[in-house]
């Protein structure tokens, strides 16, 4: 059994002006161990995903359906009170901005040792050389010193890293980083982010990784996740996903990459852009920058216009795309659609 | 820390420098000591000579000097009024002013914290609408005005309401509107002498019952302010990463609420706690003049009735001191909590 | 000039108006209660020489004889005196009326002063930066550790020292206006300033002075503009401070004279009858103060979650 599963996840934003459907019918499953990649453009609910997984989305969010089994345990049923015992124990966060995710009037030492003694029965001391064991790990010079120093004290990268001993502190099951790296000095974001695998691998802890850079994902997960517009369209293994993207979107986001683009010429761009979440398009919500519904000239266009795509296998890829659908019926290749 | 106490005494000084030039201004256009020490009888020439006696001709550059060594030393002449020193006019005052003050403070700080924190915490509970109605309300109404509410409730008392006495509700009504007054509202009572000039209506049970109005009315204005901005502030903290990071650290509720978000919820509340001791000494002069207090700012205001040069100087040198010195003490106080500010010299 | 450098100025409004603003009005009862009610005593205080049943100026009307009764649900009252009438037998409705009308006049004529002067002053300091920054945001600093009301009382005490009482009452509007006009400058220019450094950052201030614009021209044509929200919403508030620093002035004996009475001196004049009984010469005027000042407070609240940029930031 995975480690999660989550199934048909759907969280909600109860607006001024009525409901936001931040995540629509969300489903992926971790193993021990594992990566996974969650990818989109910004505003695609890769956040709100990561954040629903823990009910750590503030209000007016909540979630509206679906299930997360972290372990054999709902995560949805659970109240705050027991939520808070998986929090920062079975599964931590890393967020996007170190200079913002740590408190500026709490010693670095005082946000460890809060931590750990919030999730075990532990004296302070025992506590403090926990943490620096954790502070050494992430191999921050002199950790000694940095236990009684502030954040402001601080780089923005070794700000990351006791963001990322913080993470470590219980070795947890699941560490979820929201693109921990993208505040960061482009000198130092690879040098975190091999960190942050190495860690992972060495305790095997398992990652989900959010992030819209598609390099990243394809040299750092096992799987991954597109979302466009709250759902999820494409999902499988990285590297099948990578070399033959099905979805018109997927493809149109490694068309986008710069090395994909011929030297000399414009880089290639996906016309238009993303519609915000009150006011969605019809049917696929891609469907008004997809090149394929274009350059249609009628039958499959209504299609894209009036019906969500629900997902068809492809290889070991699951894809939401009516084009897709079409395509691997017209090859003949039994075109299964998978349980929902 | 020792740079920072130097900035600081710096600024202290150079605010003291501005008050007493602008002191100074007073008392040399608008007082002339000769003519409260001698008559009208008195021929022109004694009262020039008089006047070379006192250095009154010096330059206006020597007098400053003069006047800023005076002060220096807590000596600004007679009162006119009362014929004493002015300093022990004001020792007499003092006491209570502070003591008012002191109140005061009391009442804001222990209600302002946990109404603020608890509306920020459950925005919409019907709790915290009611006190951000209430609060509004409450800094719509000048401090004057409270006070003489107070006045005609608790003091003189009210007996009659517009509402139907022989039904139910009017009845009810009535009973929770009518009320026999009687509280103290006038002066101090008999405070007692603790030592020198110093009484005080801390010590007895009686004491205290004078002090209530005054000291209600007195918080009635910055209590709502202060709940108002620590809930502002409070909701904003909690909207940050680092508390949405204490919660998916799974820290408990509490400690994040009442540790992570109130510290630094604090902040800017101390900054301008210190900026509202200014105002607070200017309601305490309305306040002691509807409830008569007979503390400083009654004596200053009668001070301006009777044109008490000195008395008015005097007041404005020690109102000015007391700025100063709680101000400094609120930024020290700030740099403790705050630890950006560097203030302790920590080995690198 | 090039579309890179337009401020986005022209269409503000417009677009204030076809979104958020109106449309949280619409949504707001207390706003628009509270506008209405504004607007309602605005207009009946400027009307007031037409709507007041007489004039409490005027000698000649006054009835010594009529003094301290009751308003109309009391007993012992007159018809002809609706709110009854205060220890000199004026009628006190109009007296309210005409006292309404001074507070507003001062009220908003000290705002004038005040956003001239702190716009003025926070633009400079915010734009030039250096020495000129650092003086004025010091005294700033040292005028409100000192309170802008203690600031109004020490300046009109020595006011009323050098001019006399007479000369006082009889320029008292205008003095009134300078002294919380002068008293509350500070306000103004800090938010002015912090919104001049938040601006002054972008890329169209940049845009403007590479083309060479005159300073003055940037300030106020190009960088103003974009700060109008802040100084918008501490408008309403400063209204509100201003007309309770006037109603304490007067009610320290600082500010109206009794015989051209402001609300607060109303107050002030029947503080002294509120052990007779008459509490009504007192309460009256002052609940119709508290009610013109939480009406301008609970404008501005809502402004201030309308405008409020921080609330766009998430």
């Amino acid at each position: 059994m995975a480690l999660l599963d989550v199934n048909h996840l759907d969280v909600r934003f109860g607006m001024r002006r009525g409901e936001l459907q931040a995540l629509r019918d969300v489903s992926f499953s971790l193993d021990r161990g594992e990566r996974l990649g969650i990818v989109g453009e910004s505003g695609a609910g890769k956040s709100v995903a990561a954040f629903s997984l823990l009910n750590l989305i503030g209000k007016p969010g909540y979630i509206a359906g679906g299930t997360i089994r972290f372990d054999g345990q709902e995560l949805t049923s659970m109240s705050d009170r027991e939520l808070r015992h998986i929090r920062g124990h079975r599964v931590s966060m890393i967020f996007q901005d170190p200079m913002m995710t740590l408190n500026p009037v709490l010693s670095v030492g005082e946000q460890m040792v809060e931590c750990l003694k919030a999730h075990r029965r532990i004296s302070k001391r025992e506590a403090r050389a926990i943490a620096l064991h954790k502070l050494e790990q992430v191999q921050i010079p002199s950790p000694e010193a940095r236990l009684d120093q502030y954040p402001h004290e601080l780089s923005g990268g070794m700000r990351q890293r006791v963001i990322i001993a913080i993470a470590l502190l219980l070795d947890p099951d699941i560490i979820i980083a929201d693109e921990p790296t993208t505040a960061l000095d482009v000198t130092i974001q690879a040098e975190i982010m091999a960190l942050l695998l190495e860690l992972c691998e060495k305790h095997n802890v398992a990652l989900i990784l959010i992030t819209h850079d598609l390099g990243v994902v394809s040299q750092v997960t096992q799987r991954m996740l597109v979302m466009y517009a709250g759902r999820v369209i494409e999902q499988g293994p990285t590297r099948e996903i990578i070399n033959d993207p099905q979805h018109p979107y997927t493809q149109g986001l490694m068309n986008a990459l710069p090395q994909m683009a011929t030297p000399g010429s414009r880089l290639n761009q996906i016309p238009g852009s993303m519609p915000s979440l009150d006011n969605l398009p019809s049917g696929c919500a891609f469907h008004p920058r997809c090149g394929f519904v274009q350059r249609d000239d009628g039958s499959h266009r209504r299609a894209c216009e009036d019906n969500i795509p629900g997902f068809v296998t492809s290889g070991n890829c699951q894809v939401a795309c009516h084009m897709v659908a079409e395509m691997l019926e017209r090859d003949r290749i039994p075109a299964e659609e998978t349980s929902r | 820390m020792i740079a920072f106490l130097v900035k600081r005494l710096f600024h202290a000084l150079l605010v003291m420098f501005v008050i007493s030039l602008i002191a100074f201004a007073i008392q040399e256009n608008l007082g002339d000591p000769i003519q409260q020490m001698v008559g009208q009888s008195v021929p022109e020439s004694e009262r020039e000579a008089l006047r070379e006696e006192l250095g009154l001709n010096d330059p206006f550059f020597v007098q400053y000097l003069r006047f800023a060594g005076n002060a220096a030393q807590l000596d600004f002449g007679y009162s006119y009024n009362f014929n004493q020193p002015t300093m022990e006019v004001i020792a007499r005052h003092l006491p209570a002013t502070l003591e008012l003050v002191a109140a005061a403070t009391f009442l804001i700080v222990f209600l302002s914290v946990p109404i603020g924190v608890y509306s920020a915490i459950k925005p919409r509970a019907w709790l915290s609408r009611f006190f951000m109605g209430v609060s509004i309300v409450g800094i719509s109404i000048p401090v004057f005005l409270t006070a003489i509410v107070l006045i005609q409730l608790f003091a003189i008392g009210v007996s009659w309401t517009p509402f139907p006495a022989d039904t139910g509700w009017g009845s009810w009504l009535n009973g929770v509107i009518t009320t026999d007054g009687g509280m103290p509202a006038y002066g101090r009572g008999n405070p007692v002498p603790v030592f020198g000039t110093w009484t005080t209506n801390f010590a007895t049970l009686e004491g205290l019952t004078y002090l209530v109005l005054p000291a209600i009315s007195l918080a009635s204005i910055m209590l709502p302010l202060f709940i108002r901005l620590i809930r502002a502030e409070m909701l904003e903290v909690l909207q940050s990463d680092y508390v949405k990071f204490a919660r998916a650290k799974g820290i408990p509720l509490r400690r994040i609420y009442f540790l992570h978000a109130l510290k630094n919820t604090m902040l800017p509340v101390i900054t301008v706690g210190g900026v509202q001791i200014g105002t607070l000494v200017a309601y305490t002069i309305l306040t002691e003049t509807v409830f008569q207090w007979p503390g400083m700012g009654l004596m200053f205001l009668d001070a301006i009735e009777r044109s008490d040069i000195p008395l008015i100087v005097a007041y404005l040198m020690i109102v000015g001191l007391i700025f100063v010195i709680t101000n400094t003490l609120v930024d020290l106080i700030y740099g403790l909590v705050n630890p950006t500010v560097k203030l302790t010299g920590r080995p690198a | 000039m090039t579309t890179s450098t337009t401020v986005p100025r022209a269409g503000r409004w417009e677009r204030l108006r076809d979104s958020y603003l109106l449309y949280s009005f619409k949504r707001d009862l207390v706003a628009q209660l509270s506008l209405l009610i504004f607007i309602a005593m605005v207009a009946v205080a400027i009307l007031a020489p037409w709507l007041a049943p007489m004039n409490p100026y005027d000698l000649a009307q006054i009835d010594i004889m009529a003094s301290e009764m009751p308003p109309f649900w009391m007993a012992g009252s007159d018809d002809a005196y609706l709110l009854g009438t205060d220890a000199q037998g004026r009628d006190l409705l109009s007296t309210i009326l005409y006292g309404a009308r001074v507070s507003l006049i001062i009220g908003f004529g000290a705002v004038a002063l005040q956003a001239a002067l702190g716009i003025c002053f926070g633009l400079l300091a915010g734009y030039l930066g250096g020495r000129i920054d650092a003086f004025l945001m010091r005294l700033a600093d040292i005028q409100l550790s000192f309170s802008t009301l203690m600031v109004a009382i020490v300046v009109g005490a020595l006011v009323k020292a050098i001019f006399g009482s007479s000369t006082f009452s009889a320029y008292a509007v205008p003095l009134l206006v300078l002294i919380i006009g002068l008293a509350e400058w500070p306000q103004y220019a800090r938010t002015v300033r912090a919104s001049v450094l938040a601006e002054k950052g972008k890329e169209y201030v940049d845009a403007a002075r590479t083309m060479g614009l005159p300073s003055r021209r940037i300030m106020f044509r190009h960088i103003l503009p974009n700060t109008l929200s802040p100084i918008f919403v501490i408008s309403t508030v400063q209204v509100a401070n201003a007309i309770i620093s006037e109603a304490a002035l007067s009610f320290l004996g600082l500010g109206m004279p009794e015989t051209h009475p402001s609300l607060g001196s109303l107050i002030k004049s029947g503080f002294d009858y509120l052990q007779s009984g008459s509490w009504w010469i007192t309460l009256i005027p002052g609940a119709v103060l508290v009610a013109l000042v939480l009406v301008i407070n609970l404008l501005g609240d809502w402004l201030r979650d309308v405008l409020n940029p921080r609330l766009y930031k998430g």
